[in-house]
């Protein structure tokens, strides 16, 4: 009797195992569109979007976020698999040129159609192959509640009288090192948020600050019409700019609210948390970082009082300088999976970007400031930083600088060129050191 | 015996399918695609022995992360084995309260390593803040917050072992010692570490192969910081992996080179331990 309960039992378990094995092949070859993330703060929002293009047009759509920092490892094994993102990301024209095996041609897309700047798609050949869809800037935060407080002081120097005449690395120099010296009076511990040099969290320097001495170098260079394509092609840098590069990296270094020693420990969360405490004046980062500044509890940042300054750093004709704009966000659709699939990606992608609701939770939810003809001017996210951007996007008076670091040769090369200013500001190695790191680096790891 | 023969598939088939799915196929596609150039397994490109010559011509990583990591699984290796022994004979001496230490002991051992790596980043930093230094600033707090890192993880588990060894000493060779004469250390020389070489070869295995593929722990407390001179061998074939495009078959091939050096080491250091095995 016992064994056959026993057999009895055995059999349930294969029966009903078998079920499942048949269910979960069956809801996953159901989804038609397989979009993959990259923004793990966005995450939520997607899978809502996805029950709401359900609802709408009846078509499923399987979202996967990959966690932070690991985009390139999930894709890699996901695309492997039968059931493949059929919606992906790449980070710029390195990104497309691992990928490229895989992005299909969208030229004749809808899409690629509302794009305002078509310049801006990466494109190979007659064929356009990933369509940036976000549009994000950088510089130096810096909250106006306690410049105002600095300026109206009475023993503060007198050669700079307001943050609008802050327009070269020099005037920026003058008040910095004065605000230090009335650190007591202005109630903060340093002027510059911790330089946040930790393992992955070196990236505002690395990538982001390294972008204005390589973008000037290839600015210079008469030839090239197109700084980021000359950068692509570039199989060694000079890096002429390096003396520029150290000057605003020693600035933020030398008047930060944390020691040079204990820079190695610090992340961005860190560094925003103290921005959005008012613990200190400034910090480098971009308009992404508003939902930090804002989500840090107790904060006392008011949003008015958040302004965005451009990076100077000492270089000639810097003063119509303005704050660095671009994307590395780009989207592409897998060739390798079905005419259907693809088609209904698009689909996807033209609902997102052009539809009403798609539209409402582009701008309100997700906070993008895209590059497409469908969102009018009203439609861009309220928070302080956007406006930010939009202010230096519509400025005559000064010239953005593009991102050129998604020419950037390899996440190895960001990794060492982040490790060698983590040696330098601990003391063990010169600055000559950085910049060798940064010359030897690109030559080794552009093959 | 004939009856054994004709089940012998039956029984041995589902484990050996899974040996196959799980571990002899993936090894076979990792040792082919080492030499390959690929973006995804499924798009190798058969490029001959240029993976394994790069390691050691341009790619400098692998040799310095191969010492780092052997440096730290000589130190960690001795400094397990001899606390976890140490303990094991502490807590077979039937103290008061024997069994709560023994778990208190092994209790690490069941937190993850990613998670043990952030809470000795914490700890460590903490106490360097102190003196203005944090875990970066020299390669030596890194390897010593391994190495602490990694006996507070395995001791417990070590011990248990040992603990299981010195209860089945025999308590007739044990009483035959204490008649003759012996002292307490030479009873421990002479008879009781003899009897439990059996347990040395298994905990020396263990240690000697957790610290060479030490990952986790490296990847949480330091991350290779500063400038990858805390970098270990694992977390290094990661990093070429993924680091940049084009050299993922190089990462694979710094795998097999791995492979062999810690079968290398640990299949010696199983002879060896073999040979002083005596019989209860």
């Amino acid at each position: 009797m016992k064994r056959k309960i026993l057999a009895f039992l055995l059999a349930v378990l294969v029966v009903t195992s078998s079920f499942l094995l048949v269910g979960c092949g069956q809801k996953d070859s159901e989804a038609q569109v397989y979009f993959l993330n990259f923004k793990p703060e966005s995450a939520a929002v997607y899978e809502e979007l996805a029950k709401k293009y359900e609802e709408e047009k009846g078509v499923k759509v399987k979202v996967v976020t990959a966690a932070a920092n690991t985009y390139e490892q999930t894709l890699k094994s996901e695309i492997a698999k039968t059931d493949a993102p059929t919606i992906f990301q790449v980070n710029g024209p390195i990104g497309y040129n691992s990928w490229k095996d895989y992005c299909l041609d969208i030229k004749e897309s809808k899409l690629y159609s509302y794009l305002t700047d078509k310049s801006l798609a990466i494109k190979d050949g007659d064929g356009v192959y990933a369509v940036p869809y976000v549009v994000e800037g950088y510089g130096i935060i810096y909250n106006n509640a306690i410049m105002d407080k600095y300026f109206a002081l009475d023993s503060r120097q007198k050669k700079v009288n307001s943050v609008k005449e802050i327009n070269s690395f020099e005037t920026l120099k003058t008040v910095v090192e004065d605000m230090t010296k009335h650190k007591k009076q202005l109630d903060i511990e340093g002027v510059f948020a911790s330089t946040s040099l930790s393992s992955g969290e070196d990236w505002r320097w690395q990538t982001h600050l390294l972008n204005v001495p390589l973008y000037y170098e290839y600015r210079d260079d008469e030839k090239q019409s197109d700084p980021t394509l000359a950068l692509l092609d570039a199989k060694e840098i000079s890096f002429k700019y390096a003396d520029n590069f150290k000057n605003i990296f020693d600035l933020y270094t030398d008047n930060s609210v944390t020691k040079k020693t204990l820079l190695g420990s610090k992340s961005v969360a860190d560094s925003m948390a103290e921005f959005a405490l008012s613990k200190v004046a400034m910090v480098q980062n971009g308009n992404w970082a508003w939902s930090q500044i804002s989500g840090v509890e107790g904060n006392t940042v008011k949003a008015e009082d958040v302004k965005m300054m451009p990076i100077y750093s000492g270089i000639k004709g810097e003063e119509r300088q303005g704050i660095c704009i671009g994307t590395e966000n780009y989207l592409a659709i897998n060739k390798n999976v079905s005419e259907e699939k693809r088609k209904a990606s698009l689909e996807f992608l033209d609902w997102l970007f052009s539809s009403k609701t798609g539209k409402q939770y582009v701008t309100e939810k997700l906070g993008f400031i895209t590059p497409f003809n469908t969102f009018s001017d009203t439609e861009r996210p309220n928070d302080p930083l956007a406006g930010e951007i939009h202010r230096y996007l519509t400025d005559e008076n000064t010239e953005t600088v593009p991102w050129i670091f998604t020419a950037f040769p390899s996440e190895t090369f960001k990794k060492e060129t982040g490790s060698a200013l983590l040696d330098y500001v601990q003391g063990a190695k010169d600055f000559k050191a950085v910049a060798d790191t940064v010359k030897t680096k690109w030559k080794s790891e552009r093959k | 015996m004939r009856e054994v023969k004709r089940y012998f598939p039956i029984f041995v088939m589902p484990t050996l399918i899974a040996f196959l799915i799980a571990f002899v196929i993936p090894f076979l596609l990792g040792l082919f695609l080492s030499f390959t150039e690929f973006r995804t397994v499924s798009d190798a490109q058969f490029v001959g022995f240029s993976n394994y010559i790069n390691i050691f011509s341009s790619d400098q990583t692998f040799l310095s992360s191969l010492g780092f990591t052997v440096a730290f699984a000589l130190v960690s290796v001795v400094s397990i084995n001899l606390f976890a022994f140490l303990l094991a004979l502490l807590l077979t001496r039937n103290i008061f309260g024997t069994k709560l230490f023994r778990t208190v002991f092994f209790m690490p051992n069941l937190i993850g390593g990613i998670v043990l790596g952030y809470i000795w980043q914490l700890i460590i930093n903490g106490v360097l803040y102190n003196y203005g230094y944090s875990i970066t600033s020299d390669p030596k707090f890194g390897f010593w917050g391994l190495v602490v890192l990694m006996n507070w993880q395995m001791i417990g588990y070590m011990m248990i072992i040992y603990i299981a060894g010195l209860t089945n000493v025999r308590t007739d060779i044990l009483e035959a010692a204490k008649v003759d004469g012996a002292g307490y250390f030479t009873t421990l020389f002479k008879v009781i570490i003899p009897s439990v070489v059996p347990s040395f070869t298994i905990c020396l295995f263990l240690t000697i192969t957790n610290s060479f593929k030490l990952f986790d722990q490296n990847l949480a407390l330091t991350a290779g910081a500063p400038a990858g001179r805390t970098r270990m061998v694992a977390l290094d074939i990661y990093e070429t992996f993924y680091g940049s495009v084009g050299s993922e078959g190089i990462g694979q091939a710094k795998s097999v080179i791995f492979f062999l050096v810690v079968a290398a080491v640990s299949l010696t250091q199983l002879m060896l331990t073999r040979r002083k095995e005596v019989e209860n």
